[in-house]
C-alpha cells in the first residue's frame, strides 16, 4: 500500500536492523491504560483485605505483620511498574542476552546461596523478604524468549527456530525443577510455548512438541521409576495425583486440598463473614499463599470469588487487547506471553483451591501474599503499560510507517 | 509478519489476519478457562454448599476414645485370676512437648538399641537418659513434679522412655494418684499444658504371682504390632496383650473402645454437651485351671527349692481326656503388678534378668531338659512294638554292660545290680542297662523306630498349646547328628578353623551318629530335650489309651454375666497305637513304681493306693554345665478326676529327691488327701 505522498520526513527503510527510539513527539503525555490499572488496583485490595482478615490471628501480638509488608510490596511495585511504563520496553530487545544471562546466574545463586526451607531451595532470605528467582524469572524469560524469536521471525517456520527457543526455555525450566520447584517450571515451559504461539509457529511445530511433551512426561511417570530414576521426588507425585483422592488425614497430600474445597464450598452464596474459621483456624495450611483464593471463597462466597475472578477475565482482556495495538512483533509476543503467564499461574492456583488441579506451589498473581511474586507481577505489568503506550504513541503519529 | 500500517489519529493500527487468528485463539482459551473455573465454584458454593457448611463446622469436632474394660480370666470354678481396676493416672500429651525433646528420646533409644547389641562384655557404660532439651521443660517438669510429689528427673525419664517405646502415646507419668492431686491438676490445666488426669482400667492380679507366666503381661499397641493382621481395625493407644493368655487370647478380652464426641472453639476448649458411644466391653475367658491345685503346686515346689535343693523348676497338671490344664507354673515367679506400674530399666534387669533367674520365662512349657528316666517308657512302648521284647522277655542287668565296638561301658547308677528282671520289674526299679540293652538293640533298626516313637508321643516339636512361648524341643537321631555336624564344618570353613581343633564353632563335634547315642536315648540323656509339658502329654497318653491330646487352657469364652459364648476345645492332636499287653505291662511297671521297693515307694508311704492309684516314674537327667535335674512324671486314672502330672526340679538331684514329693503333695490337693512331703531316698537314675 503507497503511503499519501504529502510532506513528510524521508520512509525509513525495511530493515532487520534493530529499532532505534522513536522520537517521542513533544507536547504529549504518554498513554495510559486506565482499566488495566483499574483491574490492578482492585487486586491488590482484596489483597490486602483479605490477607488483612486472614492472617490477623497467625501471629500473637501482631496482627497487622502480614498486611503491612503486602501494602510496602504492592508500594514498591507500582513503582517499578510506573517507572517501566514510561520507558520504551523496546530498549529491552538489545539487552537480550544481559536478561537471559541474569536468568540464569539468579536461579544459580539460589542453588548455592539459598536457604532450605520444607526441603526445598528455592530462596535467598534478606532480613526484609525473601527473593525467589524462579518468579523474577518469569518476567525476564519473557522479555528474552521475545528478543530471541524477534531475531529469527524471518525464519519461524523453520524447526531449528522452534527448537532452539525451547531449548532456551528448558534450561531455566529444568534448573528450576530440580530446586526443586514444579511448579514454576511448568510456568516457564508455559511461556516458551506462548512466545512460540503469538510469533507464529506453525501447528504443526505445536503438534510434534505437544507429541514431545507426552512422551516426556510418559517417561517420567512410568518408565524411570521403573528404571530406579527418580525425576519426581515421591512428594512430587502424591501431590499431583492427591487432588484426585481428597483425604481427612492431615498427613496425606489430598488433605490441603479437602479441606480447600469444604471451605470455599461453605461460603455458598455470600460467604460465612466473620464465621468462616475453617481458613483460620489452621486447618488449612499455607491460607495467606497458596490457599489465599479459599480465604476469599469462605468469607465473601460466591460474589467475592467472582468478583476476584472478574479482576483477572479483565487483566486478561487488556493483556489481549496491548497485544494487538503494539507497535512492533517484539511487542506483541512479550504481551503474549504475559498474557500467558498470568493466565496459567490464575487457573493453577484457583484451580487448586477449588479441587480441579493438583496441588503445585503457583502462587495467585497480585493477591498471594509473597513480595518476589507481587514485584514480578508488576514488573510484567509495567511492560504491558509500556507496550500500550508505545503502540497507542506510534499509532497517533500522523501518516508514519513503522517499520519492525 | 508484515508491517503495521500507519493509520490516522487515533486509530488503532489493523493487524494481521494471522495475529488475529491466534489472539482469538487465546482469548477462547481465557474464556473457557474462566468458563470452567466459574461453573465450578457455582458447584461448590452455590449447588453443594450447605454440605460444606456442614463439614466446615464438623471440623470443630474432637473425639476421644473411651477405653473398653477387658475381659477378665477366670479359673475353672469362676474364680478371678486377672480382672480390672479402676486408677486414676497422669498423663502427658507429646503433641506438647517440644520437637527437641522428641528427637532426643529418639536418639537416646537408638543408642540402646545399639548397645544391647554390641557382643557381652564389650557394652560400654549405659547411656545416661539426656536431661530436658529446653529450660521451659525443665520448668514444666519441676511444677509437675512439685504436684506429684515426684523428682523432675524421674518424670523426664518416664518420657524419654515412653516416647521412645511408642512416640506418639501419651506418657503415663504417675499411677494411682489421689483425689487432691487429680483436682489440683484439673483446675489447674492452664499451667500444666498438656498434662491430663484420667480413669483408666489397670488389671489386677488378685492372687498376686500366682500363674504369672500363664496370665502375661499388658500395654501399649506398638507401632510394629499395629500393622499386624490380628490387630486390623484397632487404633493407636488400645491397650492390647503382650505375653501370655492377654495375647493367647486378646481378640476376645480385647473391647471395643468407645468415643466421645465434643465441640471445641478456636482454642480447644470443649463447649456443649458430648456426645457418646458406649465402649464394648471385652469379653472374658474362663480357663481350665485350678486355683486351688495351682497354688499348692506353686507353694511346694517354692519351699522345695527355697529350703532344699534345686534352684529353679516347673511342673504342668493336665486331664488326660481333654488336655485342659488344670495347673501349670514355674518357678522363679514374679508379681505381675509390677510390671503394670511405670519401672526403671536398672530394675527390670535386677527383678527380671537372668541373675534373678529370668522369672517370666515359662519353664513348664519353654524349658527344655534331657528327661532321664521318665524316657523308659517311651522306650519300652518302640520295643515293645517292634517285638524285640515281649513284657516278660528276661534281661541281666549286673550293674554295667559294654556296647558298641569301642566296648564302651554304661552303668546303672551307682553301679547298683539288679539281677535277670523283666519289663514291669525293670521299671519298678528304673534299671537303665535293662534300657541300654532296648536302645541298643533298636539301634540298627530301620527307620529309627524309637525316635519315631518319641515323635508320635508328641516329643521333638511344639504341640500347639495356647499359649507363646512353647519350646520345640529336640529327639536326636542319625539326621540331626549329620546335619548339626555338617553345619559345624560349614562354620569352621568359613571361620577358617581348621577342623581337627578341639574348639571350633561349638555347634556340634561333627562326630557320626552311634550306638552310642541311642543307648544313651533309651534312658533319656545325651541330645535329648522335652518341656514339662511334652512329658505329661505322652504319659496322658499311656494313661487314655494312646490319644495325644493337645493341651489348652481356654475353655470357654464368657460375657460379663458369665453366660458362655463360645466353647474352645481343640480336640486331639493324633492317635498312637498302643498294643494292650504292651501298655498293660508298662503301667504295671509304673504303678509298681510308686509301691514296694520302687523308686518312688518311699515317696508315696501312706497314699491311699486303693482309691487313687499313682502310676509314676522318677528320672534324673544329667545336664551339662548344671547339677542333676529331678523328674517325676506320674498319672492317676479316676473315673471322675483323671490327671497326668509332669515336675521338675533344675538341680533337684535325684527325682525322688525333689520331684515326686511335690507331686505326691499336689496328688494329695487333687484327690482331697492329707498333704504330706516325703523326699525319697532312692538314687537311681
Amino acid at each position: 500500500m503507497a503511503p499519501p505522498r504529502t510532506t513528510v520526513p524521508p520512509i525509513q527503510e525495511v530493515s532487520d536492523a534493530q529499532p532505534t527510539a522513536l522520537p517521542r513527539p513533544s507536547g504529549m503525555l504518554l498513554p495510559f491504560d486506565p482499566i488495566l490499572f483499574l483491574a490492578v488496583i482492585g487486586l491488590c485490595i482484596g489483597s490486602l483485605v483479605t490477607i488483612a482478615d486472614a492472617t490477623a490471628d497467625d501471629i500473637a501480638g501482631q496482627p497487622h505483620y502480614y498486611v503491612t509488608r503486602q501494602a510496602i510490596f504492592f508500594g514498591v511495585g507500582m513503582l517499578l511498574a510506573l517507572i517501566l511504563s514510561r520507558v520504551d520496553y523496546s530498549r529491552l530487545r538489545e539487552l537480550k542476552y544481559f536478561v537471559y544471562g541474569l536468568l540464569i546466574a539468579s536461579i544459580v545463586a539460589v542453588q548455592l546461596l539459598g536457604s532450605v526451607a520444607r526441603g526445598s531451595r528455592r530462596a535467598i532470605d534478606t532480613p526484609f523478604f525473601s527473593f525467589q528467582a524462579s518468579e523474577l524469572g518469569k518476567v525476564l524469560l519473557v522479555v528474552a524468549l521475545s528478543a530471541f524469536i524477534v531475531d529469527r521471525s524471518r525464519r519461524l517456520q523453520a524447526r531449528d527456530t522452534t527448537a532452539r527457543i525451547m531449548l532456551l526455555t528448558l534450561i531455566p525450566a529444568a534448573m528450576v525443577i530440580v530446586q526443586p520447584d514444579l511448579g514454576s517450571g511448568m510456568v516457564y515451559i508455559v511461556i516458551g510455548l506462548a512466545t512460540l504461539f503469538v510469533a507464529g509457529t506453525g501447528w504443526r511445530h505445536f503438534a510434534s512438541l505437544f507429541a514431545l511433551g507426552a512422551i516426556a512426561l510418559a517417561l517420567t511417570l512410568v518408565v524411570a521409576p521403573k528404571m530406579g530414576v527418580t525425576v519426581l521426588h515421591t512428594y512430587q507425585k502424591e501431590r499431583l495425583t492427591a487432588f484426585l483422592k481428597p483425604s481427612e488425614n492431615p498427613a496425606d497430600q489430598g488433605y490441603q486440598q479437602n479441606q480447600s474445597r469444604i471451605a470455599i464450598g461453605s461460603g455458598e452464596k455470600t460467604g460465612r463473614g466473620p464465621n468462616a474459621t475453617q481458613t483460620k483456624l489452621n486447618f488449612l495450611p499455607e491460607h495467606h499463599t497458596d490457599f489465599i483464593f479459599a480465604v476469599v471463597g469462605e468469607r465473601w462466597g460466591f460474589v467475592g470469588a467472582a468478583f476476584v475472578l472478574s479482576m483477572y477475565a479483565l487483566l486478561i482482556w487488556r493483556g489481549l487487547r496491548i497485544l494487538t495495538v503494539s507497535k512492533n512483533l517484539f511487542g506483541a509476543i512479550v504481551a503474549g506471553g504475559i498474557v500467558a503467564m498470568l493466565m496459567f499461574q490464575v487457573f493453577v492456583n484457583v484451580g487448586m483451591n477449588v479441587g480441579i488441579m493438583p496441588i503445585t506451589g503457583i502462587p495467585l498473581p497480585l493477591f498471594s501474599y509473597g513480595g518476589s511474586s507481587v514485584l514480578t507481577t508488576f514488573l510484567a505489568v509495567g511492560l504491558l503499560q509500556s507496550i500500550y503506550a508505545q503502540g497507542r504513541a506510534a499509532a497517533s503519529l500522523k501518516g508514519r510507517v513503522l517499520a519492525l | 509478519m508484515s508491517a503495521f500500517d500507519g493509520g490516522g489519529a487515533g486509530r488503532v493500527p489493523p493487524i494481521t489476519p494471522q495475529l488475529a487468528l491466534r489472539v482469538a485463539v487465546l482469548g477462547v482459551i481465557a474464556f473457557a478457562l474462566f468458563g470452567i473455573v466459574f461453573f465450578r465454584l457455582w458447584y461448590l458454593q452455590v449447588l453443594s454448599g450447605d454440605q460444606y457448611l456442614r463439614q466446615a463446622r464438623d471440623n470443630r469436632v474432637r473425639e476421644l476414645s473411651i477405653q473398653a474394660p477387658r475381659g477378665a480370666v477366670l479359673d475353672r470354678n469362676g474364680e478371678p485370676l486377672v480382672e480390672n481396676r479402676v486408677a486414676t493416672v497422669v498423663k502427658l500429651d507429646p503433641e506438647r512437648l517440644p520437637v527437641s525433646e522428641r528427637d532426643a528420646a529418639a536418639t537416646w533409644g537408638q543408642q540402646v538399641t545399639s548397645r544391647t547389641r554390641r557382643p557381652k562384655g564389650k557394652k560400654g557404660p549405659q547411656i545416661r537418659i539426656p536431661d530436658p532439651t529446653t529450660p521451659r521443660l525443665v520448668l514444666r517438669f519441676k511444677r509437675l513434679g512439685r504436684a506429684l510429689n515426684m523428682s523432675p528427673r524421674t518424670i523426664q525419664e518416664r518420657v524419654v522412655r515412653s516416647l521412645t517405646l511408642v512416640p506418639y502415646a501419651s506418657v503415663t507419668v504417675k499411677t494411682d494418684v489421689p483425689a487432691t492431686v487429680r483436682n489440683y491438676l484439673l483446675e489447674r490445666s492452664a499451667q500444666y499444658p498438656g498434662v491430663d488426669v484420667q480413669k483408666v482400667y489397670l488389671r489386677r492380679y488378685p492372687n498376686r504371682d500366682l500363674g504369672a507366666q500363664l496370665e502375661g503381661t499388658v500395654g501399649e499397641i506398638s507401632p510394629s504390632e499395629l500393622k499386624l493382621p490380628r490387630f486390623r481395625g484397632v487404633h493407636q493407644g488400645t491397650v492390647v496383650g503382650k505375653e501370655g493368655i492377654e495375647r493367647a487370647y486378646d481378640r476376645y478380652l480385647r473391647g471395643v473402645d468407645g468415643a466421645q464426641r465434643i465441640t471445641v472453639d478456636a482454642l480447644g476448649r470443649p463447649k456443649g454437651t458430648p456426645q457418646e458411644r458406649d465402649p464394648v466391653p471385652g469379653r472374658a475367658l474362663r480357663t481350665s485351671l485350678d486355683l486351688d491345685l495351682q497354688r499348692t503346686g506353686e507353694a511346694v515346689l517354692d519351699r522345695t527349692i527355697a529350703t532344699g535343693p534345686g534352684t529353679a523348676g516347673a511342673f504342668v497338671a493336665l486331664d488326660p481326656r481333654n488336655g485342659e490344664v488344670l495347673a501349670m507354673g514355674s518357678n522363679p515367679s514374679y508379681d505381675p503388678a509390677v510390671l503394670s506400674r511405670p519401672i526403671t530399666q536398672k530394675r527390670l534387669e535386677q527383678l527380671f534378668g537372668p541373675d534373678a533367674g529370668s522369672p517370666r520365662f515359662n519353664r513348664a512349657i519353654g524349658g527344655l531338659y534331657p528327661t532321664g528316666s521318665t524316657f523308659k517308657p517311651i522306650t519300652a512302648f518302640a520295643a515293645l512294638s517292634q517285638g524285640i521284647i515281649t513284657p516278660s522277655t528276661p534281661i541281666n542287668d549286673p550293674g554295667c554292660i559294654e556296647i558298641g565296638a569301642a566296648k564302651q561301658s554304661f552303668c546303672n547308677a551307682g553301679k547298683e545290680v539288679n539281677g535277670t528282671l523283666s519289663l514291669p520289674r525293670a521299671i519298678q526299679v528304673s534299671s537303665d542297662v535293662f534300657f541300654y540293652t532296648l536302645g541298643r538293640d533298636l539301634n540298627p533298626l530301620d527307620g529309627q523306630p524309637l525316635q519315631r516313637m518319641a515323635h508320635r508321643l508328641g516329643l521333638g516339636e511344639t504341640i500347639g498349646i495356647d499359649l507363646p512361648g512353647e519350646g520345640p524341643g529336640l529327639v536326636p537321631d542319625r539326621r540331626w547328628r549329620d546335619n548339626v555336624g555338617e553345619r559345624e564344618r560349614r562354620c569352621r570353613e568359613r571361620r577358617h578353623i581348621p577342623l581337627t581343633a578341639l574348639v571350633g564353632c561349638g555347634i556340634s563335634d561333627m562326630r557320626p551318629w552311634t550306638v552310642g547315642d541311642n543307648v544313651n536315648l533309651a534312658v533319656g540323656q545325651g541330645d535329648l530335650q522335652a518341656s514339662p509339658l511334652q512329658m505329661a502329654v505322652a504319659y496322658g497318653a499311656i494313661e487314655n489309651g494312646g490319644r495325644v491330646v493337645r493341651p489348652h487352657l481356654g475353655v470357654a469364652v464368657e460375657d460379663q454375666n458369665g453366660r458362655e459364648l463360645q466353647k474352645i476345645d481343640p480336640g486331639t492332636a493324633r492317635r498312637v497305637r498302643m498294643d494292650p499287653g504292651a501298655r498293660a505291662a508298662i503301667m504295671q511297671g509304673l504303678h509298681a513304681a510308686t509301691t514296694g521297693d520302687g523308686t518312688s515307694a518311699d515317696v508315696f508311704k501312706g497314699w491311699n493306693q486303693k482309691s487313687f492309684p499313682v502310676y509314676g516314674k522318677t528320672g534324673t537327667a544329667e545336664r551339662a554345665g548344671h547339677g542333676d535335674q529331678s523328674w517325676y512324671v506320674c498319672f492317676v486314672p479316676n473315673q471322675s478326676r483323671p490327671i497326668v502330672l509332669a515336675v521338675t526340679v533344675e538341680d533337684g538331684g535325684f527325682g525322688a529327691e525333689a520331684a515326686a514329693p511335690i507331686a505326691r503333695v499336689m496328688l494329695a490337693q487333687w484327690f482331697g488327701q492329707k498333704k504330706t512331703f516325703i523326699a525319697g531316698k532312692s538314687h537311681t537314675r
